[in-house]
């Protein structure tokens, strides 16, 4: 029989939602078993009624809850709480729930440097006062990821998650398995390039031109980036971007991890552990121009990123 | 007593908003508001990163069509920096974005609109999506999972990723098409060309001629539109002049970096979405029978402001399209005829690249230099014109980002269509949850 499940966006892309369709063939097999009681992007049903006269957030009763996005708005925080209640199992969908995701570098400012911005200094926008309706939900002091506000059961991270986990852990809850993480392996542990623990040293190079690579070559023939002496991820990254089969995702197109699945275990810093594996292949980490934001850019929520104080111009 | 209806959350369409009607004592619709309820402030956070870095950050403002914010941004750090990329990568960018395009075409027809059409827009919504169509039309349901999934897999065989691409850089793209590639690529290219072909068959045959009525009523405003074109007139998603056409048919092109001369934005106090209008037209005006300044993006404004398909199969579309329905074609739904118009030139262009020699060259970036600059880089998301407008600093860090996107540019015509589709549908009262579906697929033409 089928299982019913409730899924919504909050502050995100609609890139997760994407990456369940792009399961592939395997869908088609696993909606049916699926009963979408709500899901904006697919399906009509409505909070407020389908004739729209209620008053309050409906969320209907679901075993399966699936968040996609932080929390970014009183609204969002407010949907989630009610979805919390009535999802016996929570899974949070992609690297803005989990971590608060690429938005949640806007925490780096205050909520009114970003409404001046948006509404009074875009050389496009007549300059306006914030929008202001009942209609229009406040945000939130920070933009926060899905366990900041609720218990969640299952984290799905990735930017978006690969389709091989989402059909895995959805269908391993369809037969009982409600608990499902990746293993804590490194992005590097998955990763078929060269290494030979050293670089050529001195300053970590910006990304300003292509790394070194015979064209016909797999990606076994290719050097490490780091080792190349430019900024990867790859080493403070949890693995799983290539699915079951694949190879890590940005590294076949030759380009650098930025961390899109997040730190390698809870509590993890990667910032810091990324200085350190930079330091040990013989290059100098302070170099990077914008480490905080690069390295965080995908793990804002929590704390990680928030306003610094100002600091005195040179 | 007056009351309120409000649609919340409006679906099968990415994102959030919220649809209020509002009628008066006689049950007569005299408002509507279509709220957009999320902002996430890219144009705030980028400043001080990397130019570098953009392409595949900003790429994250839209799931569905991150490659067109990706190219985008790519082509606005080759004007920060001051570079052109190498013509293979240009070949490159254009083959990843029309492939790109196939996949998303598919996604809306039959996934989001298709409900609307083949179950019917009055029936039940528990039926009315994508779980009804695949007991529907459980054939042609497979086969749009495995086209869907084709065009990821191409993308991310040798770019490494479907969503969120990282694969556009300043100065070109990041590695070249190995000749083994290509030879994997043009057979699935083929396919999804076949696809595109049995698509367009199968609406013109099997939706579209039940629809007639609905299309020529449902959410029909008359205003302008705004799209790119080659210099030869040709409709182009990548590169080109940009091209403002009026109400009446007439045209005025302009280039990336005139923007600011012929775009405003307005904003509302009911929505995080700001609204863009035609500068020169006017101040804007939001009423339903004398609009003034709102312009609409997206296929069917590609399909008016062009003089012109680039591929053959196409062209022999547009011509039976503008025999039908001239030019410029004002109504809404025809949006959903343009898309797949437009799905046939994506998958003509994807296998007419992957045949060109060019394509497996070497050369496919220029280093770039950190210096100051300012770069405004267009191209067309399949929901409309992007305009991302970079500058920065002598160290190569962004200092300013304006960003006016796809759907951004029909918030005003979508409210505009929202209103006249509700004031023609709910009279006295009388509405049920058919009709105020009917308003829904008003939005959902412009696949917002």
């Amino acid at each position: 029989m089928a299982v019913n499940v409730v899924e919504d966006w909050l502050n995100a892309c609609s890139g997760c939602e994407i990456s369940i369709l792009n399961i592939g063939d395997p869908l088609v097999d696993l909606l049916p078993q699926l009963n979408f009681v709500h899901i904006t992007a697919l399906v009509d049903h409505k909070f407020l009624g389908q004739l729209g006269e209620g008053t309050t957030m409906d969320v209907p009763d679901a075993v399966v809850g699936i968040v996609s996005g932080g929390v970014r708005t009183e609204e969002q925080k407010h949907e989630l709480q009610e979805i919390r209640k009535k999802a016996k199992f929570l899974i949070s969908l992609g690297s803005c729930a989990c971590f608060g995701g690429v938005p949640a570098q806007a925490n780096m400012w205050k909520n009114e440097e970003v409404f001046e911005k948006v509404f009074r200094q875009s050389p496009s926008t007549e300059p306006s006062p914030n929008p202001e309706d009942p209609n229009v939900p406040k945000w939130t002091p920070t933009c926060a990821a899905v366990d900041e506000v609720v218990k969640v059961d299952i984290s799905i991270p990735g930017c978006p998650p690969h389709p091989d986990w989402i059909a895995e852990a959805i269908t391993g809850l369809l037969q009982g398995k409600t608990s499902w993480s990746l293993p804590e392996r490194s992005v590097c542990d998955t990763c078929p390039v060269i290494r030979e623990k050293k670089s050529g040293g001195g300053p970590v190079k910006r990304w300003l031109q292509n790394y070194e690579f015979k064209p016909e070559e797999g990606l076994d023939k290719f050097r490490c980036i780091n080792e190349q002496g430019y900024l990867c991820m790859g080493p403070v990254t949890l693995a799983g971007c290539a699915g079951k089969t694949g190879q890590p995702r940005c590294i076949v197109a030759r380009t650098p991890c930025r961390g899109c699945f997040g730190p390698i275990r809870k509590g993890a810093q990667p910032l810091v552990d990324m200085m350190n594996a930079l330091t040990s292949v013989g290059l100098d980490p302070k170099s990077i121009l914008d480490r905080r934001a690069i390295m965080n850019r995908y793990i804002g929520g929590h704390g990680n990123l928030k306003v610094l104080p100002v600091r005195p111009s040179k | 007593m007056s009351k309120v209806i409000n649609i919340q959350p409006v679906t099968r369409i990415e994102g959030h908003s919220k649809v209020a009607i509002t009628l008066d004592d006689a049950g007569n619709v005299v408002d509507t508001k279509v709220h957009v309820q999320n902002l996430r402030g890219f144009e705030k956070f980028c400043e001080g990163r990397p130019v570098e870095e953009m392409p595949r950050t900003v790429c994250h403002i839209c799931g569905i069509c991150p490659w067109a914010h990706h190219l985008a941004s790519s082509k606005a750090t080759d004007g920060c920096f001051g570079v052109t990329p190498p013509p293979t990568a240009v070949k490159l960018r254009r083959l990843m974005q029309n492939i790109a395009y196939v996949s998303d075409k598919i996604l809306h027809f039959y996934f989001l609109a298709a409900p609307d059409f083949v179950i019917g827009p009055d029936a039940d919504y528990s039926v009315r999506n994508v779980v009804g169509i695949l007991q529907a039309a459980p054939d042609i349901a497979k086969k749009v999972v495995h086209m869907r999934h084709l065009g990821a897999q191409m993308l991310e065989g040798f770019a490494g990723r479907a969503i969120h691409p990282t694969f556009s850089v300043p100065g070109g793209v990041s590695r070249p098409l190995p000749e083994a590639e290509r030879q994997k690529m043009l057979p699935s290219a083929k396919e999804l060309l076949e696809f595109a072909k049995f698509s367009i068959k199968f609406a013109k045959e099997n939706v579209f001629p039940k629809y007639m009525e609905t299309i020529k009523s449902l959410g029909v405003i008359k205003v302008g539109y705004l799209g790119t074109v080659r210099d030869d007139g040709a409709l182009e998603f990548y590169d080109g002049k940009l091209r403002m056409m009026k109400p009446d048919g007439s045209l005025e092109d302009f280039t990336y970096d005139q923007y600011l001369d012929n775009i405003g934005e307005w904003v509302a106090p009911w929505s995080y979405q700001k609204f863009p209008y035609a500068k020169k037209w006017g101040k804007l005006n939001l009423s339903l029978e004398n609009p003034v300044g709102v312009y609409r993006t997206n296929c069917l404004a590609r399909i008016n402001v062009a003089d012109k398909m680039a591929t053959p199969l196409a062209q022999a579309e547009l011509e039976e399209f503008r025999a039908a329905f001239g030019r410029p074609a004002h109504y809404t739904l025809l949006y959903h005829y343009a898309r797949l118009i437009e799905l046939l030139q994506a998958a003509e262009t994807a296998v007419e690249l992957l045949n060109d020699p060019e394509i497996t060259g070497t050369n496919v970036r220029v280093p770039v230099t950190a210096k100051a600059g300012r770069g405004v880089g267009c191209v067309e998301a399949p929901r409309g014109t992007l305009i991302h407008d970079y500058e920065c600093d002598n160290d190569g860090l962004i200092t300013k980002v304006n960003l006016i996107v796809g759907t951004t540019h029909n918030n005003a015509a979508i409210n505009l269509s929202v209103n006249q589709a509700a004031k023609e549908s709910i009279k006295a009262g009388k509405y049920d949850q058919g009709i105020l579906n009917r308003v829904e697929m008003a939005i959902r033409s412009y696949d917002p």
